[in-house]
C-alpha cells in the first residue's frame, strides 16, 4: 500500500547527512592538501594524513546507501502506481480514502516497510565492510611482497 | 515475476559495471544500486507476505512479467537522466563549446 514510504524517509535523512558529511570532507581535504604541501616542503616525508585519506570517505559510502534507497523506492513507486495504490491526485494514496484501509496501510508500513529498510541498510553495511576489507587487503599487499620472497 | 526480472537486471548491470570498471564512465554503479535496492525491497515484501499470508512465491503471471519489464525500463530511464545530468564524459560541454562550422 505505502510500504515504500519508510525507505523514502530513511533516504531523505541519509541524503541530508551525506550532504553535510561531503561538505565537511571537502573542507578537510582542502586543509589536508595545504598541510601536506607544508610538510612536504619542510621534510619531504609522507604524512599521516595521506594514510588516513586512503580510506573510503563516508560521503561515498552514504552515497551508495542513498542510491540503494532512492532507486529501490522509485521502482516500488512505479509498482504501486501500476497496482493503483498511488494516484497523481490528493491524497495520493488510495488507502487514505477509507479509515479501514488506513489502518492496514500503517500496519504494512510498520511491518514490510521496516523490514525493507533494515534489509537494505544491512546489505549496505555488508557492502561497506567488504569494500573496506578489500581496500585494506590492497594496502597490505605491497608490504607483504618483500617478506614472501 | 517482477522480482525475478529486476534481480536479473541487477545481475546484468553488475556484470556490465564490473566489465567496465574501474573507469566507470557510464556510472553503471548507480544503475546496479537502483536495481539491487528494488530487488531487496521486493524480496522482503514477498517473504513477509509469504510468511503472513502464504500463497504462490513468487507471483507468476503475464501482468507481473509486463510490470517487471516496465520497472526495468523505468530504472534504466532514471539512470539515463542521472547520466545526462552528471555528464561524466563531458559530452554536453564539448558540444556546446564547439564552434559552429562555416
Amino acid at each position: 500500500m505505502a510500504c515504500f514510504l519508510v525507505p523514502v524517509a530513511e533516504a531523505i535523512v541519509v541524503t541530508a547527512v551525506k550532504r553535510k558529511v561531503e561538505k565537511k570532507e571537502r573542507e578537510s581535504a582542502l586543509c589536508q592538501n595545504g598541510l601536506q604541501e607544508e610538510l612536504q616542503a619542510e621534510s619531504g616525508k609522507i604524512s599521516e594524513i595521506a594514510e588516513k585519506s586512503s580510506k573510503i570517505p563516508w560521503g561515498r559510502k552514504l552515497r551508495w546507501l542513498s542510491n540503494l534507497l532512492w532507486g529501490g523506492s522509485f521502482l516500488l513507486l512505479i509498482e504501486h502506481i501500476w497496482h493503483g495504490e498511488v494516484v497523481p491526485w490528493p491524497p495520493f494514496l488510495t488507502a487514505m480514502g477509507n479509515p479501514a484501509d488506513m489502518a492496514g496501510m500503517f500496519q504494512e508500513m510498520a511491518m514490510v516497510g521496516t523490514v525493507m529498510t533494515l534489509a537494505v541498510t544491512g546489505v549496505w553495511a555488508l557492502m561497506v565492510w567488504f569494500a573496506e576489507h578489500k581496500l585494506s587487503d590492497k594496502q597490505l599487499a605491497p608490504a607483504k611482497r618483500p617478506a614472501e620472497k | 515475476m517482477y522480482l525475478i526480472i529486476t534481480a536479473a537486471a541487477a545481475v546484468s548491470a553488475t556484470v556490465a559495471w564490473y566489465a567496465t570498471a574501474p573507469q566507470n564512465r557510464y556510472k553503471l554503479n548507480v544503475l546496479c544500486l537502483i536495481y539491487w535496492g528494488a530487488a531487496i525491497m521486493w524480496l522482503c515484501d514477498f517473504i513477509v507476505a509469504y510468511i503472513s499470508e502464504g500463497g504462490p512465491f513468487p507471483e507468476m503471471s503475464a501482468e507481473a512479467a509486463l510490470l517487471g519489464i516496465v520497472v526495468v525500463i523505468c530504472g534504466a530511464a532514471a539512470w539515463l537522466v542521472y547520466l545526462l545530468v552528471c555528464d561524466p564524459k563531458g559530452v554536453f560541454k564539448k558540444i556546446l563549446k564547439e564552434e559552429p562550422q562555416k
